[in-house]
């Protein structure tokens, strides 16, 4: 299991870099979103791998831990947020501009 | 003191939910409602840091929860300190936003403003990572907003660029957190710095991995090379006064820098050692000169103040990168001066921008009013560039002082990089104000903005007060630094229990 989930984590943040180094809003964002996915599962995987084990002391001899559940919660509602952000700035800049390149340099020179 | 520890995280969270429900649409009233509570932020301000001068560390467990479980702030000199930096900025940038009409141009500034504050306020009393992490989100969603303000093609294409460096910072954030808390099993900073030196030798690696990548996180938020590429963008295409509420922000990672290096990761902890502060000096030499080349090169005045900005990021962590209590205290006297230098050369571009043509410095343009602006802006020039009278000059010569024992590399770095800066900016002012249009035709009538002027003369007395006050101000910072580096009341102050 550790194998599975260390090479998703990989994959999932290799097309996220990859992604994120296009030239054009939409895919960056796209790849942003792997790249938060890669970092909740990874999260999740620091409280140590589980099966079969509840959250709760008291219930099972050796409960999972709980932190990382609360934080990967967390990371997913910010990374959410920061998404759906990023995806208003990107058609606004659409819109405004005519073309959804995001790279300021062009009209600099 | 204990509950007023909160207030600087809840007050503003509180006036800027206020606005956006109660007073949505009512420009008055919202100028009033936030005036009055950064008047009153700098109240509590002040008081936390008389508190923390006082009484030393205090914590504040939120819920009542015991540390390491519940989220604890810690009230320190140094979160107290930065704490008093920003409601002094916070004042300053929200009487100049309303003093210039900035806040007009779009629906909801001074809400953003305060939910920035609140996140900044947050981040520097937290004493726990994680909780850190979400305060600079908070204060990253605020600054976005902020960032846009006044709308533009351009400025939204720029802020496009800024969310998304940002958004993998926080990914690269969360990933050490997350190898911090495999390790240790804890996100308390005081709680990190008690297990890690009794770490196993096996983990060791991975804590290495975990302290670099929290170091990036911060350098991002500094602006440290080679992470700069963010800021000019950014800050050069945000609104004037927003760059220069944004000089805190820089700060922000300067300061968390400060906290892990001494706190979390110290010099003699055996599995990082010297690591840190060994890649910090050249990323903040290297950042200091291509600041200081940026300045000769810029085209137009807010890029300008944008590598002045960098610059400034690279002398402070120059005397961080130092690590001991007398680098400390330098970089916490440089960070006090560079955020009101910066703050202060954003404000004149800004109001340079009112009064010429357009802000290049390539082709001449008159100015309006040449001779106040042009005096502000030699007032800010003589401040980044360290010169004296002001306290750039001390901010230097302390760093210079700190690395005394290695002047042959440090000092060529910082001497030559200052006049090549005194370079770009006299080039900079003579072409602002000295040379004339090639039509020879007067300038617009200046517009009539005596509080915006006001805000930026109270900012350049606080530049004053600083070098008038720098005994004892000096003498408090290595207080300040010396307590910073022996954490056992920091520690103590979270009443953490010692396992069995």
């Amino acid at each position: 299991m550790e194998a599975l989930l260390a090479s998703a984590i990989g994959l999932l943040t290799a097309v996220g870099i990859y992604l994120m180094l296009r030239l054009r809003t939409f895919p960056v964002i796209l790849g942003l979103t792997f790249l938060s996915y890669a970092v909740n599962v990874f999260i999740f995987v620091s409280g140590r791998l589980a099966v079969n084990a509840a959250p709760i002391v008291g219930t099972i001899d050796t409960p999972a831990d709980p932190l990382p559940q609360a934080l990967v919660l967390t990371a997913i509602v910010i990374s959410f947020g920061m998404t759906a952000v990023i995806m208003i700035m990107a058609i606004g800049g659409h819109l405004q501009a005519g073309h959804d390149r995001i790279d300021l340099d062009e009209d600099q020179a | 003191m204990t509950h007023w520890i909160i207030a600087p995280v809840v007050l503003p969270a509180f006036i800027a939910a206020l606005m956006v429900l109660a007073l949505r649409g009512h420009l008055g009233l919202q100028r009033i409602a936030s005036l009055a509570a950064i008047l009153a932020l700098n109240a509590i301000a002040l008081a936390l840091l008389w508190s923390a001068t006082q009484n030393g560390p205090e914590a504040y467990f939120l819920g009542d929860w015991p540390a390491p479980f519940g989220i604890v702030l810690v009230l320190d000199r140094l979160s107290a300190l930065m704490v008093a930096l920003l409601a002094f900025l916070a004042l300053i940038t929200a009487l100049y936003a309303i003093g210039s009409g900035w806040d007009a141009k779009g629906a909801h500034f001074h809400p953003l403003l305060h939910f920035l504050l609140m996140g900044v306020a947050g981040a520097f009393l937290t004493g726990d990572a994680f909780n850190l992490f979400v305060f600079f989100e908070v204060l990253l969603i605020a600054s976005y907003g902020l960032m846009i303000h006044g709308g533009g093609d351009r400025r939204t294409r720029a802020g496009i660029q800024y969310i998304a460096f940002n958004l993998v910072g926080s990914s690269l954030f969360l990933i050490a957190l997350a190898l911090l808390y495999g390790v240790t099993g804890t996100l308390n900073m005081a709680d990190l710095a008690m297990k890690l030196p009794t770490l196993p030798e096996g983990d060791a690696a991975l804590l290495r991995v975990a302290a670099v990548m929290l170091i990036l996180v911060f350098a991002i938020k500094g602006a440290l090379v080679p992470l700069q590429f963010w800021l000019p963008g950014t800050y050069a295409n945000a609104p004037g006064v927003v760059a220069a509420l944004f000089a805190i922000m820089t700060k922000v990672g300067a300061y968390a820098t400060l906290r892990f290096t001494i706190l979390v990761f110290p010099t003699d902890l055996p599995a990082t050692g010297t690591l840190i502060p060994a890649f910090l000096l050249p990323a903040a030499l290297v950042t200091l000169a291509i600041g200081a080349l940026g300045i000769l090169g810029a085209t137009t005045l807010p890029r300008l103040a944008a590598f002045a900005a960098i610059a400034s990021m690279g002398t402070a962590f120059l005397a961080i990168a130092h690590m001991t209590p007398e680098g400390t205290s330098a970089a916490l006297y440089y960070i006090l001066h560079s955020t009101l230098a910066t703050a202060l050369i954003f404000l004149v571009a800004d109001l340079v921008s009112r009064r010429r043509a357009h802000l290049d410095l390539t082709s001449p343009a008159p100015v309006a009013q040449n001779g106040l602006i042009a005096s502000l802006f030699l007032a800010a020039a003589v401040a980044l560039a360290g010169m004296p009278p002001l306290s750039g000059f001390i901010g230097k010569l302390l760093i210079l002082d700190a690395w005394r024992d290695q002047a042959f590399a440090i000092w060529p770095a910082v001497l030559v990089s200052s006049f090549l800066m005194l370079l770009g900016l006299a080039r900079a002012g003579s072409l602002l104000f000295w040379k004339p249009s090639e039509t020879g035709a007067p300038a617009d009538p200046a517009p009539h903005e005596p509080l915006a002027l006001t805000a930026t003369f109270a900012l350049l007395a606080g530049l004053v007060l600083l070098t008038l006050a720098a005994g004892p101000v000096t003498g408090w910072l290595d207080a300040t630094a010396a307590s910073l580096h022996d954490p056992a009341a920091y520690i103590a102050a979270n009443r953490l229990k010692v396992a069995p």
